[in-house]
């Protein structure tokens, strides 16, 4: 080892000089290091310490379990099931698509979801996102036992709402379906709970018009999160308040007897405590699976329920306005007896038909029905007679009269789009169409058509006031949380019992005189008996032309412009327990179709479920056995037992 | 040109030398890698795996590698400067064509036994290249062009290379190492005004440059150029890193929040908690006098170098301390500054205390020079 090492003065001076100068440079920047770390964490120190609470710690909402719903019996139509999904954490799976795939080898994932799902990945890389939702208890336990080999996969439990008897109950619960931007839109400052994402709230029906009792209140609790969003550990928690149970007057057996009754038919019926105003029964036919729309229907299966010409979707019960017809005499009759302006024994000539003002008013029997009361008009339903009575008494009368029985009024019930009706005034048609009242108007109004619209509802009411004489109210909200709600009894109505019971004897003689429309419809069982009255209403101006051919029968013409059938009773007679109104809707005529329609419901209502075959004609007994027989096959819920839980 | 040689006899030799070993110096890298397990093993949630144990035996085989480095005299080392500078540069060639991709970068080979970065290894034989250089050059002719062209080829060789793996950290770190060694061997002042201008000038035109056909940064450059000068503009995205760092740091206050008890890091919002961004798990649990305390750490481990630099009259030894003194210095500045929000995020480790294994030992390899230089100084 020659030459080992080498040194200058020079150079020694040199990196001495450059040294201590590269020195003072490093020395300078190390103080400008420690002032940012003073800057950072003592000037700021505050700040970032609430920013760093803030990244850790988030307030996640509890929500509240939705209130259930019960029928009269106890039995439940509206329910939480628990509801299962998968989500998938990006920052614990890895290869996200490699995970999507064994995962897909186990259960099966709804392209469309995954699609969303994997979006939902590219905009957000640190919140888990749903894989699958809805997912089977099986589904879910493939999942849990094989989770070693999913790393990031976690199921999650929620509640979910169910209808047992979807079809049945569609229309009068509705449904509850995630929350929109429509719904948001609606209300003002909007709970804190409505941006949870897919929570669900109703959307029509008692669902949405008891949104506030149903939904509850949500609690509260701190989380502390990593930064993938994984919740580490509870800090606390505020408990919320479970939505409120809501126990409804309708009876769930009734009520499927009806629907699978009135099966095929675009129709509606409701069925009324005559005592209490409770509605035991309301229907409207086609139903359609509310199920669906929790879910989330498909478009196609929406535009198949838009597009049907039967409407399923519309609660006919309530929403449904159809010219009553016939079944309007009642009011025609009463208003002109109350006022005095005619007596039951009046007698009127009916020779086929009425001229007023030069118009002729035709009688529906061509051949007129000669001297008729108040009794025998009602019965056979003799049209001259209530447009005398009508030219008597005066339209201002007959409209009171109405409002008084409950027509042309909006009945507060927790259902959607509650129909108000129409029951013309001289003023009201003065201010909505423009035009001076002419007689012709009152004598069309006064056999329930021209501008007489009600719903099946209406004429429930109509019917139980008529029965009782009391304003009785209908009530759907028996109890809400065990707390009974006061019914719907009402006060007398202040007219005349005389009058009254005028009215309900011709009522009676309608189901029960050999000579009445419905007698084909009545029923045997003494203490049992039914009052009622038919209704054919004309949804179309018969013109001059058809009248010369001769009236074309109703069968010969397109359903859409066949009459309504409609039937309104109550029962027993003697003690009214129910009262019914039944509306076909181009069922035809009133006798021959709504009718007996309306004498099953009212049987089945007053047995609480098959009446003895007994009760109906001797030589209809055949049939009605069928019938009853195919109807308890039809009914999937038949003889369900009401949960001990209510 | 007069050289002084000196007597074999006036330096140390046998297992004596290890009397002459720096060891306060030794002991400051100790602290520091101690510093290091530390936030290792709380980052990982108390537990000295996956990082705390594997780190301790690299630094036990770096810690060993230092003192063998610093028994073997140091014109060994200055004779083998062109040999290992060749290697080096045959190595970061080599990667191009071997190398495992990691973190988007082509960057190290895997040797079986560990993975080595050949960038971390040019870190250290550029400045022995360049010491060696200067120790050879003449002083008369330091500041002629001629003279001056030769090293920045030097340095700019492995620049080139680094900066297509891609790896923009380590190049600035040779460029700004290279440029450091220039003037210390005290190459005129207007070289350095030049470059700086010509500098000015490049950044000018590689900004104009963005979004035209000749662009020359790729995209996600850019992009971290951006988010460094405005973090706000991207809070999930690229500038996540900057904001939840600055709040971890931030939130340790004076006094920090204990031992284990960082939410940030804990909770995995800081991003690369074991390695680039292990101060902020630091300065989170410790506070202010704890990120301050191993900042004097490092400083006074650039005193001692260069006070052991100043006092050895051996032109490589003198040179060769201090550009291993400015490359450490250059690891830990940029790494701060990075972490608090001064430079952008450019990926390069706290030196002694990052989780990794290359960086660590070529570091060490580094003090065992400074250390051999130490040992073998003319005295």
């Amino acid at each position: 080892m020659k030459r080992q090492t080498r040194n200058t003065a020079a150079s020694q001076r040199h990196i001495t000089r450059r040294g201590l100068i590269l020195g003072a440079g490093q020395a300078g920047f190390l103080g400008l290091l420690a002032w940012r770390m003073r800057h950072l964490q003592v000037d700021q120190a505050d700040q970032f310490r609430l920013l760093a609470e803030e990244n850790r710690i988030k307030i996640r909402l509890i929500p509240p379990a939705r209130g259930q719903i019960f029928d009269r019996n106890g039995l439940v139509v509206a329910e939480n099931v628990p509801s299962y999904r998968i989500m998938l954490e990006r920052e614990e799976a890895g290869d996200v698509e490699d995970t999507i795939a064994r995962l897909g080898r186990l259960i099966h994932l709804d392209p469309e979801e995954l699609e969303r799902a994997r979006e939902e990945m590219r905009r957000s890389r640190v919140h888990p996102v749903t894989i699958a939702d809805r997912v089977s208890w099986e589904e879910l336990s493939r999942v849990a036992v094989n989770a070693p080999a999913l790393p990031g996969v976690r199921p999650e439990v929620g509640l979910s709402r169910r209808y047992p008897m979807d079809q049945e109950y569609a229309h009068v619960l509705g449904y509850v379906g995630p929350v929109s931007d429509y719904d948001l839109g609606k209300i003002e400052v909007p709970d804190q709970l409505l941006l949870v994402p897919r929570f669900q709230i109703g959307k029509v029906g008692l669902e949405a018009m008891q949104e506030d009792l149903l939904r509850g209140k949500a609690g509260t609790k701190r989380v502390e999160q990593n930064a993938a969003g994984r919740v580490m550990r509870e800090l606390d928690r505020q408990e919320g308040e479970a939505g409120r149970d809501i126990q409804i007057t309708t009876d769930s057996n009734l009520q499927s007897y009806i629907h699978a009754r009135l099966e095929g038919e675009s129709a509606a019926a409701v069925v009324m405590d005559c005592e209490s105003g409770d509605i035991l029964a309301s229907v409207s036919t086609p139903g359609f699976d509310s199920n669906l729309f929790v879910r989330g229907i498909s478009t196609s299966a929406y535009n198949a329920l838009l597009e049907n010409k039967y409407r399923p979707l519309p609660n006919k019960a309530v929403q449904g306005m159809y010219p009553p017809g016939s079944t309007f005499k009642m009011v025609t009759a009463l208003a002109a007896l109350e006022d005095g302006d005619a007596s039951a024994e009046d007698t009127v000539y009916c020779p086929g038909h009425l001229e007023v003002s030069g118009r002729r008013f035709h009688c529906w029997k061509r051949a007129g029905h000669g001297n008729m009361d108040l009794s025998t008009a009602l019965r056979e339903s003799c049209d001259v007679y209530f447009y005398e009575m009508a030219l008597r008494t005066g339209i201002e009368r007959i409209s009171a009269m109405a409002q008084r029985l409950g027509l042309g009024v909006t009945h507060d019930l927790p259902m959607t789009s509650v129909a108000e009706g129409l029951i013309p005034t001289k003023d009201w048609k003065r201010s909505a169409r423009g035009a001076e009242w002419v007689i012709g108007d009152s004598v069309n109004a006064s056999i329930g058509q021209g501008f007489v619209l009600t719903s099946p509802l209406q004429l429930a009411v109509m019917t139980a006031r008529l029965a009782t004489g009391r304003a009785v109210t209908p009530r759907l909200i028996k109890s809400v949380g065990g707390v009974e709600t006061p019914t719907g009894h009402g006060d007398d109505m202040g007219i005349n019992e005389n009058n009254l019971r005028n009215v309900r004897r011709a009522m009676y003689d309608v189901s029960n005189n050999k000579r009445g429309t419905a007698y084909g419809s009545r029923i045997l069982t003494e203490g049992m008996r039914m009052a009622g009255k038919t209704g054919t209403s004309q949804v179309r101006n018969i013109t001059a032309a058809e009248r010369a051919q001769g009236v074309r029968r109703n069968e010969d013409l397109p359903w859409e412009r066949r009459d309504h059938a409609l039937f309104v009773d109550y029962a027993p007679f003697d003690n009214p327990r129910i009262a019914v109104a039944v509306v076909v809707e181009h069922g035809g005529g009133g006798s021959s179709v709504a009718a007996p329609i309306a004498r099953d419901i009212t049987l089945q209502a007053l047995y609480d479920g098959d009446p003895p075959l007994e009760a109906y004609p001797a030589a209809d007994r055949g049939r009605i056995k069928t019938q009853q027989d195919n109807l308890r096959n039809a009914r999937p819920h038949h003889g369900a037992k009401p949960s001990d839980r209510a | 040109m007069s050289y002084l040689d000196y007597s074999v006899k006036s330096v140390p030799t046998g297992l004596r030398k290890i009397l002459y070993v720096n060891w306060p110096l030794a002991v400051l890298l100790a602290a520091v890698a101690c510093v290091g397990f530390l936030m290792l093993y709380s980052v990982a949630g108390g537990s000295p795996t996956p990082w705390m144990d594997p780190q301790m035996k690299r630094f036990g085989v770096g810690f060993a590698a230092m003192l063998i480095v610093a028994m073997v005299p140091i014109w060994f080392w200055r004779n083998i400067a062109g040999l290992a500078y060749a290697a080096s540069l045959a190595l970061l060639v080599a990667v191009e064509f071997f190398g495992s991709v990691g973190m988007g970068a082509q960057r190290w080979i895997d040797l079986g036994f560990m993975r080595l970065q050949p960038s971390e290894v040019m870190k250290i034989t550029l400045v022995m290249l360049l010491a060696a250089y200067y120790d050879w050059l003449p002083l008369n002719k330091t500041s002629r062009p001629l003279w001056v062209l030769i090293p920045v080829v030097l340095i700019i060789i492995p620049v080139y290379l680094v900066l297509t793996q891609p790896d923009l950290g380590t190049s600035i770190l040779l460029i700004t190492a290279g440029g450091g060694m220039m003037f210390l061997a005290g190459v005129h002042w207007a070289y350095f005004t030049g470059v700086i201008a010509a500098g000015i000038g490049l950044i000018t035109t590689v900004f104009k440059s963005r979004g035209t056909d000749w662009q020359l940064l790729a995209d996600y450059q850019f992009r971290r150029i951006d988010t460094f000068l405005d973090p706000s503009t991207d809070p999930l995205g690229a500038g996540y890193h900057i904001t939840q760092s600055k709040i971890a740091l931030g939130s340790g206050g004076w006094t920090g929040r204990g031992f284990m008890q960082g939410t940030q890091s804990r909770l995995n919002f800081l991003p690369e908690k074991h390695t680039d961004f292990i101060f902020t798990t630091l300065a989170e649990e410790f506070g202010f006098l704890g990120a301050i305390s191993l900042l004097g750490l490092y400083a006074l481990i650039i005193v001692f170098c260069i006070s052991t630099a100043m006092t050895n009259r051996d032109r490589f030894s003198s040179l060769l301390t201090l550009g291993v003194a400015a490359t450490f210095f250059l690891f830990f500045a940029v790494n701060m500054s990075m972490v608090m929000g001064l430079a952008p995020v450019v990926g390069v480790p706290l030196p002694l205390v990052s989780y990794g294994g290359s960086a660590m030992l070529i570091l060490m390899l580094g003090f065992g020079m400074v250390q051999s230089a130490h040992v073998h100084k003319p005295r």
